[in-house]
């Protein structure tokens, strides 16, 4: 019993964490824009902007519910919900921190601690595109259409080379759990140090894999006006638009556990905090850490232009997937020689 | 245990009627997803939680995503599909059934049953397919990358047999 | 009681027989290549719970491991198909089977 309220607790917690990461990455993105662009951004409701987020999804919810008339009814409101879901399930088996021990009883900031974490991670990954496709294909629009075939042409691809550098790290790690992967890595063994050009190919697939800038090819807007959301309004786009953010903050959560040390930080043992506190600000560093990446994601998007089609498949396939598998070949070599 | 089974059953089922029985091609992909989806859930009850990641990853991540996708490509939807003629349908139902009968009176009419030595449970994991899929059974594994590499080359042959002809 | 213990093995060899006998099914009365491709795969996935469900019973990872190869060669064929199907697509405009009787020797 104990065993299930603390774990329903901690998805409500995760699940309510993540959607306000989410929502105020949308206002960080819209900030550091009109930074990069000398701008002010949003800046009306509440202090520095700081209710932005609340104010655009109350316009959302008011917005007017519109669905095209040759439109699948059914898949098109499947597709927002589908892209939801995935997003959210990769939370599931993320190690936001140590044990903490609460009355007595240890409690595993964890979710559930699949010992076949990575794999779910590549599964999950690879459902997300089910979304895109169906909401693309049920608008009953050319370019919703187009889109859809790029996204998923695009998530293959990507998947590919994200998979053989999951891989390459599993190989070093010898662990497919999360929870073990991250352990690991305490006393500065951040697997970056064993992995950097697995990390660096892990990067650019999940710049992919969340349909960001350079890779957004899927909402093109000078090519496809706005790609699989075109026909979308009201909420239903702001689930299309919120499952991006939780994707790239899924991203960030995932990179900084797999190869930046999780919840570890540098002296971690030497200040002298008790468990429990050393276990909070553990967590506090893990989402350092993750606000790091997701600054990195916007910085990006805001500085670099987006590949063309016939670009992005030559970097997936022709020079990524080789890098990826020579990683993987090198890896394996080095660790059959160093035992 | 038997209600997580029944469910899991049924959605199988379900879905697997709808496959066969939905004119829209689409539904007919997506009820398969959502097949695959309750096998995977089966595996995962039967401690195969392994495969039952592979086969989301492999099924659902990539086998169906490019069904979807040759959907799209063709743009299906359009055509209605042709139907055969009925009383074709009759007789192909007809034989199914009769299938499915002498299968399961296979299941009851067998006189030893299934029975399993009671040893200490264990699970599917990674840990315990590896060593066995990389010692006992490694050639077969070689040779199904083998296969896998010479389809790979096949479908790129076949995929780009019209442009070289248009080229030259 | 583990899961195993409480659930026969006969219900996986029926609900398994249940599933390949739908695939076949659709094999037959469907004329849309791609559905039938989809059938067949239904079928394959058919035989691979059923094995599965046997690894369970006798406690033998073997039988994973062949699930796991059936992946494999389900997914080579499945690629294959599929640009067959693609390539016939662009010859006939159409996936319809029986458009494409002339395939025969």
């Amino acid at each position: 019993m104990l065993f299930w309220i603390e774990k329903i607790s901690l998805v409500v917690l995760v699940f309510c964490v993540t959607l306000v990461i989410a929502m105020y990455a949308t206002l960080a993105e819209r900030k550091f824009a009109a930074f990069f662009q000398d701008r002010i951004g949003p800046d009306r409701a509440g202090p520095f902007g700081l209710l932005q987020p609340l104010a655009d999804g109350i316009k959302f919810f008011f917005k007017e519910e519109f669905i095209p008339a040759n439109a699948d009814r059914f898949l098109f409101v499947l597709g927002p919900c589908l892209s939801m879901i995935a997003a959210c399930m990769t939370t599931a088996v993320i190690p936001w921190g140590h044990d903490i021990v609460i009355f007595g009883q240890t409690m595993a900031l964890q979710i559930a601690d699949l010992n076949v974490g990575v794999l779910y991670l590549a599964g999950v990954v690879s459902l997300g595109v089910y979304g895109i496709m169906i909401g693309g294909w049920a608008s009953n629009n050319k370019y919703s259409v187009l889109s859809a075939i790029r996204a998923s042409s695009q998530m293959i691809s990507y998947e590919l080379a994200m998979g053989l550098a999951l891989i390459a790290l599993v190989m070093h790690t010898g662990s497919l759990s999360l929870r073990e992967i991250v352990q690991a890595q305490h006393g500065g063994h951040w697997n970056v140090f064993f992995q950097p050009l697995g990390f660096l190919l892990f990067l650019i697939c999940s710049f992919a894999e969340a349909n960001r800038v350079p890779f957004d090819l899927a909402e093109c807007e000078t090519e496809l006006v706005g790609g699989y959301h075109t026909e979308y309004s009201s909420m239903k786009l702001g689930f299309y638009l919120f499952a991006e953010y939780i994707n790239m903050f899924i991203a960030s959560a995932v990179m900084s556990a797999l190869y930046f040390g999780g919840y570890h930080f540098p002296g971690l043992y030497h200040i002298g905090l008790s468990d429990n506190s050393a276990a909070l600000v553990g967590v506090g560093v893990f989402f350092l850490k993750i606000a790091a990446f997701m600054f990195f994601f916007i910085w990006i998007r805001w500085t670099l232009p987006r590949f063309r089609y016939d670009q992005l498949m030559r970097l997936g396939w022709k020079i990524l997937l080789p890098l990826a598998i020579a990683n993987m070949i090198f890896t394996g070599f080095l660790s059959l020689l160093l035992g | 245990m038997v209600t997580l089974f029944l469910v899991l059953s049924l959605l199988t089922v379900l879905s697997a009627l709808c496959v066969v029985f939905t004119r829209n091609l689409i539904y007919s992909v997506l009820s398969l997803i959502v097949c695959f989806f309750a096998i995977a859930g089966h595996y995962v009850l039967l401690k195969a939680s392994f495969l039952a990641v592979i086969q989301v990853i492999v099924y659902a991540g990539a086998i169906m995503v490019l069904f979807l996708f040759m959907l799209m490509l063709m743009n299906l939807n359009k055509k209605a599909e042709a139907s055969k003629p009925f009383s074709l349908k009759v007789v192909a139902v007809g034989v199914c059934l009769l299938v499915l009968v002498a299968l399961v009176s296979i299941v009851f009419l067998s006189a030893p049953r299934v029975c399993f030595a009671p040893l200490a449970p264990v699970s599917g994991s990674v840990s315990a397919l590896g060593p066995l899929l990389f010692n006992e059974y490694a050639i077969p594994f070689e040779l199904t990358s083998i296969l896998f590499l010479s389809a790979v080359a096949g479908v790129v042959m076949i995929g780009s047999y019209g442009k070289k002809a248009k080229k030259q | 009681m583990t899961y195993l213990e409480t659930i026969p093995s006969e219900w996986y060899l029926i609900l398994s027989a249940i599933v390949f006998c739908i695939g076949l099914c659709g094999v037959l009365i469907r004329r849309n290549a791609m559905s039938v491709l989809m059938c067949i795969e239904m079928m394959l996935n058919a035989v691979m719970l059923l094995l599965v469900a046997f690894s369970g019973y006798y406690r033998d990872f073997s039988a994973q491991i062949a699930v796991f190869f059936i992946m494999i060669v389900a997914a080579a064929e499945v690629a294959v198909g599929l640009v067959i199907f693609s390539m016939m697509f662009k010859k006939t405009s159409s996936i319809d089977l029986d458009d494409w009787g002339h395939l025969k020797g």
